[in-house]
This record gives structure tokens, C-alpha cells and sequence, in this order.
């Protein structure tokens, strides 16, 4: 009998191309997605080096970073970001790669469109220049995040030079109560384990309560694993998967479905398979995580009280603590509930996706956002966006005076001109609340998108089970 | 460009988990090009609302001026995969970071721009961030940073990335060397992948 292996140790055996003594080994990309920020200066060294795109079958190319989330009809008024975009328009036609453009049906957040059309596949490498690439790992695919470089490589080669990683467990069990969604537990863990705690590391999501989402909501969750500093993170794949997948754009047919579905059964980690490390939850005790600092490890729950430094004895822990309460301004043991905000961004590769939309609108139907506060609602995709208005959310959110936009990255990094104006303090699905990620000097309050939406009828943050 | 020896002052931001969004601000990411990067680094720490230097900020000290070695604290280089981050602390100069930890994406950009991440254990760290001016000197072939009072620490690098360092290998140059195993392999997957087409 061959030696048990988890699912990260079967998907790299299968992808190892070669590996030379002294080398990393060379790992074969099944799917490469790429966007218009972190591509431009890859495909100049192809050709620069008179190299073509060995394989662009396997490249899918959207626009969402640096992409307006107006109007189609408008013009993009940022010289720099309009140079961006004509300049992937390019790359793609000069390299023959497949490009959502601003104006496809398909347009949308790289990591929002994968999955939705079918691209994303148990026992797949996937990558993309871009951190959050982990979402797709919610298939039961080992999906990390490159830098330009690497993009490089993917696109002359279909090959990255990689060592693998350790598999680290983390088990979720019990049920969610109600208010508590799939970002609470993420929010949780990173709570937990730190942004620093996966560093080197894939995290495999185990345990009954990750078993009992959806596919979104596993999403979600794999979405942020780069926030706890691990490369990847992943659920092995189960009929939900296979459901979720069949009949979609780009998924096998057919007799080839029966052979797919036959071949990713086979790849849930084996009883008896070790793995580094297993951290254990209880879902039943999570409430609704929110952030109060300037990094995503930086949680608590909703009823808790912001921490005070005088309580932390690392000379280094409590300079920043000091350092992100100054910059948040906010008082060491003031409840998390009730902090006033200005805007509620909901959005991002983290929570746009259509169960995310109706989340929100479930809270803000029949209500209406308070007069201080700017709601922005971004879907992740073009698909999405059609899906909430044939169902109405749309109107839903404007009834309620909320902002309904055009499909994008958005106020997530601030790229296109949504952004925070400095001092005001945002509920944001997002993934991150680093200083001035979501526009100069702003400040970043993560939460589900239950929370956000009762947050933005309140004006204060606010707890969706207080509603 | 190879590397082999480096000796420079330290410059020190004793700050815990320095994310890439602090190294280069998401605005500086609209270029096309590689180029003009260095002016963006650590933008919004560097300089105040009005456009004008930040006195206190260890980058814009007089003494830091020539730095190439910067020491900052735990986990740095977090959060986004931009390779942005490494380019633009290249073009200010600095071809090395010494820390106790790195997040995995910025460790390997750096490695690929010829920027050095060099892990310490924490005493050393802790008297490195409490020394900025400290001249220190790295042997890359020894693996051994030389503290100013002589004393040597060894430092870990994976042999490749050491090899590709200090020989100038081209990555991409090497793996385009294995296509034979690359279309090798790719003949055994028909079928079992979905081409997209």
C-alpha cells in the first residue's frame, strides 16, 4: 500500500515535470489568469527575449484592478489606468490569449470569473499574479498567487519553479449560529493563528462546518488564507463542488464529465496522511468578526472591545498596537460596536459573488442606508451583476441609497478612483485594512456582508443580530 | 546582476508586519514599465500630506542616505503579490532585508531582483533594529552576515536561489532549457486536462 497523502501532496506529485538535484522542482500550470497591473511588465520580457506564449490555451486574461466600475459607456478618464488597459488589449491580441475586456460579458474580478465559468477544476494548479489566487482553492485546487516574474515563466514555459509546502490543517466544526457567516470564520482564524502564522505553508480547511458551505462561501474563506501568510489554502472537493461545477462554460461534458468526476474523487487527502501542523475551531462559539487595526489579524468579535496596548507586554506587539489605534484613531477599550463609519464598500474578490449580494440585500430590503453614509455595492463579475438584477437586488440597494456599480476590484485597493478621502472610516468585505489600502490615509474596518449592510443603515458599526 | 559580497550602514523601521501596500502604495501600480518606483517607497510614511518630508522617518535621516541594507521588523513584505515592492526598494538602493521572517511571495520576488532577504534569529535582530548606522557585511558564498563587532551569523538560503545569485543565472533562461520535459510531460495529460479552446 502507497504511503497516505494528503490532497496538496497528490496534486504536486501529479504536476512535477522534472526536477533536477540541487533545484526546485518544475511544476506543471494547468490554468494561468492573468490582469492588467501585474502582467504588462511580463509580457515586455517576452519580448524583449523573442519569446512567444507557449501554451495560451491555458491563460484566461481579464480586467478588474485599475478598471473603472462607472458606467461602460463612459470613457476611462485616468490617463494611466486607460494606458493599462489598452495596453493588455495588446498584449493579448499580439500574444493570442483570451481577454474578458472592459465591455465582455464575462468581464470581471480574476478570481470571481474562474470559478463561474467552470475554468477553475479539482486537482489543478492555478496562479495568477495576484495574492488572492488561494480563492480557487475552494475546488480542491492548489492555486497561489506569483509575482511578475514568475507570470513571466508561466507564459514562456506553462512551468514555476517550486518546493513544495507543508499542509496545515485547520478544522472547523460545529455549526454556524445565525449572523455568523464564512468571512467570520476566516476573520477568526487569522485572529488566531496572525497574519504571519501559515508563512511556508498550504492550509487545508477541514472539519464539519467547512463541509456544510456552499462553494462561495468556501471561496471566501480560501480568499483570505494569503491573510494568515499561507501560499495557498484549499478544501478537498465533495458533491457540493461537483455540483457547483457541472454545466458551467468550461467544464467537462459528457462521458469526460463521468471521467473528471471519477479522477477528482480520488484526490481527498488519505486517512493515516500527515499533516504539519492542525489547529481546531468550534464553530458554534464564532461570532461576527470585525477589524479594528491596520492588518487582518487584527480582529475581534463584534461585541468585544478594542485592545488596549497597556495590556500587551511585547515591547514591539505594543509599539504597534499604539502605532495602528493612532492611525485608526480609535480608544484602547471602546467598544467595537457603535465606531461611527462614513462608507460601506461591498465588493471584492473576498465577498462579491452573488450569495454575498443577497446577503447584503436580505439586511438592507425594506431599509434605508443612514444619510451619512456612502454605500457602494460592486459586483465581482458581469455575470453577477445580471443575476442581481434579474432578481432585483439592484433595486434593492438603490431603493435603499446605495451605490450599484459596474463589475471590479473597486475600493478593495483603490486603483480606479473609488476610494476613501483621508480620515474616514470605511465597512469593508474586503481583505484588507492595511494603511491607506482603500485610498490615502483611510480607514478599513473588515466584517462580513451581513455586517456591512447593517452597518450602513446604523451609521455605527453594528451588529446584524441587534437588527 | 551577480552578488556576492555587500557591506553598508543599516537603516531600521522597527515595525512588525510591513506590508507591500506600505513598501508601494496600490497607486504607484498603473505603470506598464518597471521604472520610476523608487520615489514611491514607503510613500505615505516618507512624506506628509503636503508633499513634504517626514523629519522623523528613519529613510529620510541624514545618516540614512547610502543605505543598502535595511532591517525592519518580524514578517515583513506581506499582503500583496506585487513584484513592486522589491523593485522599488531596489531602485532606492537597498540589496538586502534583514528580519526574522518574510511572507513567501515578497521572499521570492526579492530573490528574482537580486534583493536579499536575510533571516536572523531574534537576539540578533533584536540588537540589529536597537543599532541603525550599524555597518554590517553580508557574504552571500559563506551564508554568514558579519555583525560591526566581528561576530558572524549564519543566515539560510535554499542553494538554488544562492546559486542564481551569486552565478547571475536567469531563471526563465534555465527553465526554457527543459522543454524537452515540459512537452514530455504535456503528452501525457492530453485528455486528462481541459485545453480551453
Amino acid at each position: 500500500m502507497s504511503t497516505p497523502r494528503t490532497i496538496v501532496e497528490k496534486i504536486w506529485d501529479s504536476h512535477v515535470v522534472a526536477q533536477q538535484p540541487g533545484a526546485p522542482a518544475l511544476l506543471f500550470i494547468d490554468l494561468h489568469l492573468a490582469h492588467e497591473v501585474t502582467s504588462p511588465q511580463a509580457f515586455q520580457e517576452l519580448r524583449e527575449r523573442g519569446l512567444k506564449v507557449r501554451r495560451p490555451d491555458l491563460t484566461i486574461a481579464t480586467m478588474d484592478h485599475s478598471t473603472p466600475t462607472t458606467s461602460r459607456d463612459l470613457p476611462v478618464l485616468d490617463k494611466s489606468g486607460a494606458a493599462q488597459l489598452a495596453q493588455m488589449e495588446k498584449n493579448c491580441t499580439d500574444f493570442g490569449i483570451r481577454l474578458y475586456n472592459r465591455m465582455s460579458d464575462h468581464q470581471g474580478i480574476v478570481h470571481v470569473i474562474g470559478p463561474e465559468q467552470g475554468l477553475t477544476q479539482p486537482g489543478m494548479t492555478i496562479v495568477c499574479g495576484d495574492s488572492h489566487t488561494a480563492t480557487h482553492g475552494a475546488f480542491g485546487a492548489l492555486a497561489f498567487g506569483i509575482g511578475t516574474s514568475q507570470v513571466g515563466h508561466v507564459l514562456a514555459t506553462q512551468c514555476l519553479l517550486q518546493t513544495p509546502s507543508e499542509t496545515y490543517e485547520i478544522r472547523v466544526d460545529g455549526a454556524l449560529r445565525p449572523g455568523v457567516s464564512a468571512k467570520d470564520i476566516i476573520l477568526a482564524i487569522i485572529a488566531k493563528i496572525g497574519i504571519g502564522g501559515g508563512t511556508g505553508t498550504v492550509i487545508e480547511y477541514t472539519g464539519s462546518a467547512i463541509r456544510a458551505l456552499s462553494m462561495e462561501e468556501r471561496m471566501t474563506i480560501c480568499n483570505m488564507s494569503i491573510e494568515g501568510g499561507a501560499r495557498a489554502g484549499l478544501v478537498a472537493p465533495d458533491d457540493t463542488t461537483y455540483q457547483y461545477i457541472a454545466g458551467r462554460e468550461f467544464a467537462p461534458k459528457g462521458a469526460e464529465w463521468d471521467a473528471a468526476v471519477a479522477r477528482w474523487k480520488q484526490l481527498p487527502t488519505d486517512a493515516g496522511a500527515k499533516y504539519s501542523r492542525t489547529l481546531v475551531l468550534d464553530a458554534n462559539e464564532l461570532e461576527p468578526m470585525v477589524t479594528f487595526g491596520t492588518n487582518p489579524g487584527m480582529g475581534i468579535p463584534i461585541s468585544a472591545h478594542i485592545p488596549d496596548p497597556a495590556n500587551v507586554s511585547d515591547p514591539i506587539e505594543k509599539s504597534d498596537l499604539i502605532k495602528a489605534l493612532k492611525y485608526m484613531d480609535l480608544k484602547p477599550g471602546a467598544p467595537m460596536a457603535g465606531q461611527k463609519i462614513d462608507v460601506v464598500f461591498v465588493g471584492s474578490c473576498t465577498n462579491s459573488r452573488i450569495s454575498d449580494l443577497r446577503a447584503a440585500a436580505a439586511v438592507i430590503k425594506g431599509r434605508k442606508v443612514s444619510p451619512n453614509v456612502r454605500m457602494l455595492v460592486v459586483p465581482g463579475s458581469q455575470q453577477v451583476k445580471k443575476q442581481a438584477e434579474a432578481e432585483g437586488l439592484d433595486k434593492v440597494f438603490r431603493d435603499a441609497g446605495a451605490d450599484f456599480r459596474e463589475a471590479g476590484c473597486s475600493m478593495c485597493l483603490a486603483m480606479n478612483g473609488d476610494e476613501l478621502t483621508p480620515g474616514q472610516y470605511s465597512v469593508s468585505t474586503s481583505n484588507r485594512n492595511f494603511e491607506g489600502r482603500q485610498g490615502k490615509g483611510g480607514r478599513t474596518f473588515l466584517a462580513s456582508p451581513q455586517t456591512a449592510a447593517a452597518s450602513a443603515i446604523m451609521g455605527v458599526v453594528t451588529d446584524v443580530r441587534t437588527l | 546582476m551577480k552578488f556576492e559580497q555587500l557591506e553598508s550602514k543599516t537603516v531600521v523601521i522597527p515595525v512588525d508586519n510591513i506590508d507591500t501596500d506600505q513598501i508601494i502604495p496600490a497607486r504607484y501600480l498603473k505603470s506598464i514599465s518597471k521604472d520610476g518606483l523608487g520615489d514611491g517607497l514607503f510613500r505615505d510614511w516618507r512624506y506628509n500630506a503636503d508633499g513634504t518630508p517626514k523629519a522623523d522617518f528613519p529613510l529620510n535621516k541624514p545618516e540614512a542616505k547610502g543605505a543598502q541594507i535595511l532591517v525592519s521588523g518580524d514578517n515583513f513584505g506581506c499582503g500583496s503579490s506585487r513584484e513592486h515592492a522589491p523593485w522599488a526598494l531596489t531602485q532606492a538602493g537597498f540589496r538586502a532585508v534583514v528580519s526574522t521572517s518574510f511572507a513567501d511571495i515578497f521572499k521570492g520576488n526579492s530573490l528574482k531582483n537580486g534583493l536579499l532577504p536575510i533571516v536572523v534569529p531574534a537576539d540578533i535582530h533584536k540588537e540589529l533594529l536597537a543599532s541603525p548606522g550599524a555597518i554590517l557585511r553580508v557574504d552571500l558564498p559563506g551564508q554568514k552576515l558579519m555583525l560591526s563587532d566581528g561576530r558572524a551569523v549564519d543566515f539560510p538560503l535554499d542553494a538554488f536561489s544562492k546559486e542564481c545569485l551569486i552565478e547571475g543565472i536567469d531563471e526563465l533562461g534555465y527553465m526554457l532549457k527543459q522543454a524537452p520535459a515540459i512537452t514530455a510531460f504535456e503528452a501525457t495529460r492530453i485528455g486528462s486536462i481541459n485545453t480551453l479552446q
